[in-house]
């Protein structure tokens, strides 16, 4: 249906939902490309101000990509819990917004509320928020995961810890573990990206890290970052696999241009959870996502980007993940031009995530062709800290040297955790106690031997 | 005296400085508190400011032309719709397509077998230094091989599609594109060369062979030159590029 808006004596009209919650969305580069934005700030605006008004009851019979058509579509659906929506049904977005940042609404209401909410509606509340609101709001969430350690606990804030290497080298890969680890990196999870997809390149990588997390006793898990179907090939092979990984995104299309599809992730999430590898959960699955990959596959239906990307936490959910990461400046300038941007779009994913009952961490980062820099990602980080983001990635020194991109260092974590008063997951905190690398006030131990550690560099397979 | 701080007690070095020799990864950078000591930072910072500098470099046209004389070939100079780096950087379709100007400037020309094209493409300082270099190596090969007419285009604020266009403008069997790639902290001046077998508009990269990480300390431009000119004499010998022309030169993978 369309909506129709009066400012001035000018008459705005939206054709349908699809495009009313691309006019009121948050100026970005990639809504541009796709020719989808408002034509000016009081058309922004004046999107806002219809969407604010419209009943949440619309968002239920208005399908944005036919469910004839998609797979997405139809799981949103057919998933939807009409009993945990019942709270918010007689709301209009704008009301939600209120409702969300009232008192009375806290993280147990949330939690329940989450199968009630489907991602568009998630998507349109988020339009109408401000950096601030959605800090506020996510900050009530909790959402805890486990596998071998807990994480998203509040006050506490987890690292993948990734050591990338641009030809897999293990012993490469290794000094990077055992650095990140010597600054208390890596409790969400170690994952590595490898360069090349090759079911025995990967498996040696598998194979280090679960050498290291048994020598050592580390209480964390594994993950190689491969295509799903590469996973699945190992897992029939015996391999230790503790996480399986996939990117997805939030149409059936983009999620074509994975080479997936929901039956090939739900083969793999039950191939997965058969393993049984998890010591105090079996949160198995690793999502990662991001804004742009549906305009990116050229499979975004006409569907704002911001909006796309909630939609694949539909998926995610699906799957009862560990980590839902988004990879928020990676993607470059044609789709989030620069700091301010990425840092919007990152506070919006990390908000929304949550909302869907998500464990969202964030991938801070950018490349050299977007106009960002050190200070914006410094700035994110702590924004995210504030709103309880579950986890952020630990790299040396900041510089993936196999994707070519910058992200957060195990410094960076450190100086979140200080400045916040965060911990790591507690089973992993005790262990980094243990070790001696942190002090029992969950500093970094300045009279620390590393010894022990620094022979696992003479791992051999 | 003993309230000043001094430097070598606020600088935590770390003691598995011996596992660098492992990986270029920057591990092992000490902490001050748990912050990253100052000369790290700046030398992080120094690197960033090599790529952000190349990212927004530019073709030099004046000294390319001059250096591209010595090939007696005819060169075009053009021009991308991407007005200005920054329309460059947020619309990719703009880059991968010739302005107005410069489709007149290639309206009935004589067609050639082998485009070649030079494009800023992310980092107009990776081809200023290696593009002349690597064709004073690779021209000598396809004239001696008899492989037929070339030409050179210079094609400011363009993307590797680019090369389609003009390839199909001058009705060419092949275009090469050598163009400079997204610079990383590691390398800002990496350069990558792009092969495309009867290149026309709306070809994708499954159409093209590509030869990258083309530098001094990467791939070094002769060992570029040799495997580029092995790939255009097997594209023109095969009729094809892309997936279905697999490298069987040795050298590298592409």
């Amino acid at each position: 249906m369309a909506y129709r808006h009066t400012i001035k004596g000018k008459v705005y009209k939206f054709d349908d939902l699809r495009t009313l919650l691309a006019k009121a969305s948050p100026y970005r580069s990639g809504d541009v490309l796709a020719g989808l934005n408002a034509d000016s700030y009081e058309h922004r605006i004046c999107a806002q101000m219809t969407l604010a008004d419209v009943p949440l009851k619309n968002f239920l019979s208005e399908a944005l990509i036919p469910y004839e058509e998609d797979e997405i579509t139809r799981l949103i659906i057919d998933t939807h819990s009409a009993a945990a929506f019942d709270v918010i049904s007689h709301l209009t977005v704008g009301g939600l917004r209120d409702w969300l940042l009232s008192d009375d609404v806290d993280g147990a209401v949330l939690t329940t509320l989450a199968p009630g909410f489907t991602p568009e509606i998630v998507a349109a509340v988020s339009k109408l928020m401000s950096n601030q609101d959605l800090i506020a709001v996510a900050k009530k969430c909790e959402v805890v995961t486990r596998f071998r350690n807990t994480i998203g606990l509040k006050g506490h804030f987890s690292t993948r810890l990734q050591p990338n290497h641009p030809t897999d080298d293990v012993k490469g890969i290794a000094a990077s573990i055992i650095d990140g680890l010597l600054y208390g990196s890596g409790d969400a999870v170690i994952g590595i990206n490898p360069a090349t997809d090759s079911p025995a390149a990967v498996n040696s990588l598998l194979e280090l890290i679960d050498y290291l997390r048994r020598q050592f006793d580390i209480p964390t898990q594994s993950c190689v970052l491969c295509h799903v179907t590469t996973t699945i090939g190992l897992i029939n092979k015996n391999a230790p696999v503790d996480l399986t990984f996939q990117s997805i995104g939030g149409t059936e299309r983009t999620n074509a241009s994975f080479g997936v599809n929901l039956a090939l992730l739900e083969e793999a999430y039950q191939a997965t959870l058969s393993l049984n590898r998890g010591s105090v959960g079996n949160n198995v699955m690793y999502f990662e996502t991001g804004q742009g990959s549906s305009l990116s596959a050229d499979a975004h239906y006409g569907v704002d980007q911001q909006t796309c990307e909630v939609r694949a936490y539909a998926v995610a959910r699906r799957f009862n993940p560990l980590l839902v990461n988004t990879v928020v400046g990676f993607i470059g300038p044609e789709y989030l031009y620069d700091g301010k941007q990425i840092i919007r779009a990152a506070l919006e994913d990390h908000c929304c995530g949550k909302l869907l009952g998500l464990p969202m961490g964030v991938d801070v980062c950018y490349t050299n062709h977007a106009e960002a820099d050190q200070d914006d990602m410094d700035n994110l980080l702590t924004l995210l800290g504030v709103a309880g983001c579950n986890f952020v990635m630990g790299i040396p020194g900041s510089d993936d040297i196999m994707l070519n991109y910058q992200s957060t260092s195990f410094h960076d974590a450190l100086y979140l955790r200080k400045v916040l008063g965060l911990k790591p997951a507690p089973e992993f905190e005790q262990w980094l106690i243990k070790q001696g690398i942190f002090n029992q006030s969950g500093q970094l131990n300045h009279h620390h031997n590393p010894a022990k550690l620094l022979k696992a560099i003479n791992y051999e397979r | 005296m003993s309230d000043k701080p001094e430097k070598a007690d606020q600088l935590q070095g770390d003691p598995w400085v011996s596992l660098k020799n492992f990986t270029a990864a920057r591990i092992a950078i000490g902490r001050v508190g748990s912050s990253i000591p100052l000369r790290q930072m700046l030398n992080f910072k120094l690197a960033h400011a090599h790529a952000r500098d190349a990212v927004y470099s530019k073709l030099d046209i004046d000294a390319l032309s001059d250096a591209l004389e010595e090939f007696n070939l005819p060169v075009y100079q053009l021009h991308s719709r991407a007005i200005n780096r920054e329309k460059y950087l947020t619309r990719p379709d703009y880059g991968r397509r010739l302005d107005e100007t410069s489709v007149e400037a290639l309206r009935d020309q004589v067609p050639v077998t082998i485009s070649l094209v030079i494009a800023d493409g992310l980092s107009a300082a990776a081809v200023n230094q290696y593009a002349v270099e690597l064709l004073r190596l690779l021209i000598p090969k396809l004239v001696a091989a008899n492989t037929g007419t070339l030409n050179i285009s210079l094609a400011e604020q363009g993307r590797v599609a680019i090369a389609d266009e003009i390839g199909q403008y001058f009705d060419a069997e092949l275009s090469v594109i050598l163009v400079g790639e997204r610079p990383g902290l590691t390398a800002p001046d990496s350069m990558s060369a792009y092969l495309t077998y009867k290149p026309r508009v709306g070809l994708t990269d499954e159409s093209r062979n590509c030869i990258s990480n083309i530098r001094p300390d990467g791939l070094d431009i002769r060992p570029a030159a040799d495997k580029l000119f092995y790939l255009i004499s097997e594209s023109l010998k095969r009729k094809l590029s892309g997936v279905e022309l697999k490298d069987r030169h040795g050298l590298l993978s592409s």
